[in-house]
């Protein structure tokens, strides 16, 4: 097996799966029935994403499948960002959690439907599909709050600037990705860090917030296996079922 | 109004060049705001390839008390359908 690619496919998958947990996890604590619908929505179609990773990643390891690769790991095995993993603290937190990750999720498909690996490359171009109307919509939200009132303003104001040591992470390069992207398999991740911070300047202008500058702490061991003390809970609670039932089927 | 928003009417398109059909309706701020929640809660299973948004308030809707001399008066006037004349041959989907 290439242990490389494997990582990398993990990588891609549990960024995905995580963050597709705490949109479901919203599910009846929208605001507004149409946004409840709507985050669970954009929930469905990172899972839809997360399977398709995990199904690869399954078929690479040879002795296992997504279902368990999905909720039979244990937590140093997940290989997602630190930013999916937090918490639904209020619908500001949720939408700019959204907007950096659609921002990325964006413009790394975007080069990944190029990936040479094949399999990459079809998921990928599935995704960008979905990816592109996430990011309009969660882009939309951050006018429209930033832009809004005043009390609006502030608080996501405030989400953006706690949010923001999670996001220099999205960047972070190691040997695995090097070589991955010497072989046109991963994506350039200096020009996304640049596309990157083009878009969420330009959205940010547009909602009159203001970008916040380099966080003081940056986690970037996330592709490792490291995670911030939510993980725990949302493993108890996500594997919670198959731990019971473990042949529970749908 | 309440705090949801303006209410809107959602008509969806099934194929293009198809006429667009009543859906149903939503809650929402602003028109990107309607555009979407009507993608996200009435297209999810593949009903229609264009969407129509428009505010209930902008319908105008004939008054259900108006029905009588509005719709009545055409009842007994079935001659107005085209079901009176012969076809000539060969002349199809008419």
């Amino acid at each position: 097996m290439n242990q490389e690619l494997y990582q990398y496919t993990l990588r891609l998958a549990d960024t995905a799966l995580i963050l597709s947990h705490r949109l479901c996890e919203y599910t009846s604590c929208g605001p507004f029935l149409e946004e409840d619908l709507a985050s669970m929505n954009t929930g469905l179609d990172l899972i839809g994403q997360a399977e398709a990773f995990l199904k690869y990643a399954a078929e690479m390891s040879g002795n296992t499948n997504e279902d368990k690769l999905a909720f039979q790991r244990n937590e140093e095995d997940y290989k997602n960002f630190h930013i999916v993993e937090y918490p639904n603290t209020d619908f500001g937190y949720l939408v700019t959690r959204q907007f950096y990750m659609d921002v990325f999720n964006y413009f790394n498909y975007s080069q990944l439907v190029n990936s040479k690996d094949v399999t990459i490359a079809a998921i990928a171009g599935k995704a960008i599909k979905e990816v592109t109307y996430h990011l309009k919509r969660s882009s939309e939200w951050i006018v429209r709050l930033g832009d809004g009132t005043a009390e609006s303003k502030e608080r996501i104001q405030a989400c953006l600037n706690d949010l923001w040591m999670y996001v220099d992470e999205f960047f972070e390069t190691d040997e695995i990705h090097e070589n991955l992207q010497r072989q046109g398999i991963a994506a350039d991740l200096d020009v996304i860090r640049k596309q990157w911070h083009q878009k969420v300047e330009e959205v940010l202008q547009e909602a009159t917030l203001t970008k916040p500058e380099g966080a003081k702490y940056s986690l970037v061991y996330g592709k490792d296996g490291g995670h911030t003390e939510y993980m725990g809970f949302i493993l108890c609670e996500m594997q919670y079922l198959n731990n019971r039932y473990p042949e529970a089927i749908w | 109004m309440d705090n949801q928003g303006d209410l809107w009417e959602v008509f969806i398109q099934p194929k293009p060049g198809r006429p667009f059909k009543h859906a149903g309706s939503l809650h929402a701020y602003d028109k990107s705001m309607a555009m979407e929640a009507a993608r996200d809660l009435y297209t999810r299973r593949g009903e229609g390839t264009g969407l129509w948004l428009v505010k209930a308030e902008d319908i105008v809707a004939s008054q259900p008390e108006d029905a009588e001399s509005f719709f009545d008066p055409a009842d007994d006037k079935v001659y107005r359908h085209p079901t009176f004349y012969k076809m000539p041959e060969g002349a199809k989907h008419i």
